[in-house]
């Protein structure tokens, strides 16, 4: 069913853009009628795996496309002063609604050349370094700050480890915390484990409908467990990684909706809830003092977690 | 074809598993000198190859002895993990836990403990490899939030000691999220201006590092530690290279400038406790 599903929405696409280019507006209007229902349709009894497509689906709005539709006066600042400016993070002041705000975000690229230059959204060090290096100024001048996580991983090679991914990511974590503004993290396709984690410290965390956040990848997880990567389906319903099971664990504070199909199917409309869902997210933080943030956020990841004393009367 | 078939199972292979069982434990191989050594002389020495200073791995309540002068105080001892997100691989992730459990006699892949070094009231938290790979699930982080907490009381310094391979993904995005949990503890600490040492030891990989293991004041590594990000596996498919000889080893690290010190384990005791002399006022 969903199999079929996703080749009649794909011949339906093909058909529709070879219309447009042509002729009648009629069939135009039909056609893009059925597409939206199937489209809904898909994405209603979405499996865990399906999710894990529609996450990374390659049209979904990047973190660029949802800056570009939400903010006004965005000027992008680069670098972390010490190695270099990395393109899988993107980081700048901007206005919400007219007021000021930092956000920072994890860019994938779209075409081939835009996602080598993007990295595949795989941030390295100095990316890391970068965006707390944004969110510490940012702090200091009060200013509250948003992050859009979406990302496969922190990228995993010579280089990255050279230059110490592993430390970038810690001191990202914990710094962080230290940050006396209103922090509000939303994933907005792919949470991959630490690499996208180490923007996540947040007051508020929430998932947009359709994105994921996991310790592991399906695949490598599958790899590990079964040694085998076709295995992706089955690990993806067992890592819990879509925005229902996250909530009821009380990891994130909850998901904002996308409009009918998916964000890649209108990203106007997506970015529209986005930024209404922030306005009142900040609205929400804006009478804390900087102690409180802190100790707020503190708190929040603090009570993360399973556990019980063996013998206590549970 | 009776020829090439046995048709009675008259030969079993039962003495073959007894020879091995009775010289097993005796001696063993040191994977740095390929020589074979004594067990007995290799407990003496630390566990260090008496011939090429190779560290074998030690367990969390063995390195807990060697750090604190005698007697230590074990905290949260029974905390223990439910199974979060129901995961079942090979098998339920509650039998994993429980038959670790026995193995093990612990409760999860960490030991709390508060003592004393050199006459300094410190608390260590030593991590356990042997229970599923040393990873960081809940209980992890509770009991190092807790050792945190009660550094912060008593204004004691903090030992960890990490040996894990990373984020435990039977508990799903809650292990992953003990890193913030963690992490933001250790700020606090910060803040307070007391001291946190990271010991890495053999092997420290992927969300363990990049936690707590990558923010002490000062982080220490044993001799030839793989420690990193990405394990070494990962990082070959992706480069679809083999990986230089010392990659990712501890001394590459303090080349690289992410350690600060490479210390041997008979040494690591002085070290701790002229740093402590250091840092504590």
């Amino acid at each position: 069913m969903q199999e079929e599903n996703r080749l009649r929405i794909e011949n339906l696409e093909r058909e529709l853009a070879a219309l447009k280019a042509s002729n009648p507006q009629a069939d135009v209007a039909r056609l893009e009628g059925q597409l939206q229902m199937l489209d809904r349709a898909q994405a209603q009894t979405a499996t865990p795996w399906e999710q894990v497509q529609l996450a990374r689906h390659p049209k979904r709005p990047h973190a660029l496309d949802y800056i570009q539709r939400m903010f006004t006066d965005f000027i992008e600042i680069h670098g972390d002063r010490a190695y270099g400016d990395d393109a899988a993070i993107v980081c700048g002041m901007a206005k919400l609604e007219g007021a000021p705000v930092m956000v920072c975000g994890q860019q994938k690229g779209r075409d081939t050349k835009q996602k080598l230059i993007r990295n595949f959204g795989m941030p390295k060090p100095e990316g890391y370094r970068k965006a707390i290096r944004a969110m510490q100024m940012s702090a200091k001048f009060g200013r509250p700050i948003i992050c859009l996580l979406d990302t496969p991983g922190a990228y995993p090679g010579i280089d990255a480890e050279e230059r110490g991914q592993a430390e970038a990511i810690a001191v990202s974590l914990r710094e962080m915390a230290r940050l006396g503004v209103p922090v509000v993290c939303v994933v907005i396709g792919e949470g991959g484990s630490g690499g996208a984690l180490a923007m996540g410290v947040g007051n508020r965390v929430y998932l947009l409908e359709n994105a994921i956040y996991s310790v592991i990848s399906p695949e490598s997880c599958a790899a590990i467990i079964w040694r085998d990567a076709a295995q992706s389906e089955k690990a993806a319903a067992a890592l819990k990684l879509t925005a229902d099971h996250l909530e009821r664990l009380g990891i994130i504070d909850g998901a904002i909706p996308e409009p009918p199909g998916g964000a890649h199917v209108d990203m106007d409309a997506a970015a529209e809830l986005l930024k209404a869902h922030l306005i009142e997210t900040l609205a929400e933080l804006k009478g804390l003092s900087p102690e409180q943030l802190i100790e707020e956020r503190y708190w929040k990841f603090r009570r993360m977690g399973s556990f019980f004393t063996e013998g206590a009367s549970a | 074809m009776s020829w090439w078939k046995r048709d009675k199972p008259s030969v079993t292979t039962s003495s073959a598993d007894n020879r091995t069982v009775l010289t097993e434990g005796l001696w063993v191989k040191c994977e740095g000198c390929r020589q074979v050594i004594f067990r007995q002389e290799l407990e003496k020495n630390l566990r260090l190859c008496p011939k090429c200073g190779y560290h074998f791995r030690i367990d969390a309540r063995a390195r807990l002895e060697l750090l604190f002068d005698g007697d230590y105080e074990e905290f949260d001892e029974t905390l223990t993990s439910t199974d979060p997100i129901g995961f079942v691989d090979s098998k339920p992730y509650s039998a994993r836990l429980a038959s670790m459990q026995t193995a093990t006699d612990l409760r999860d892949a960490i030991v709390s403990a508060r003592g004393e070094i050199n006459g300094r009231t410190v608390n260590i938290c030593a991590l356990e490899l042997k229970f599923i790979g040393g990873s960081m699930g809940a209980v992890m982080g509770e009991k190092i939030a807790r050792a945190i907490d009660r550094s912060l009381a008593g204004k004691h310094p903090l030992i960890v000691v990490s040996a894990s391979g990373g984020a435990r993904m039977q508990e799903g995005a809650i292990s992953l999220m003990q890193m913030a949990k963690i992490s933001s503890g250790l700020m606090r600490l910060d803040e307070a201006g007391l001291p946190y040492i990271s010991i890495l030891t053999d092997p420290t990989t992927g969300g363990v590092t990049a936690s707590f293991a990558m923010l002490g004041d000062l982080n220490i590594a044993e001799p030839g530690a793989l420690i990193g990000f990405a394990g070494p596996r990962v990082i070959e498919q992706t480069i679809r290279q083999k990986l230089p000889e010392g990659f990712q080893r501890s001394e590459f690290l303090l080349q690289h400038g992410f350690l600060d010190a490479v210390v041997k384990r008979t040494e690591m005791k002085a070290m701790l406790t002229q740093a402590f002399e250091f840092m504590c006022r």
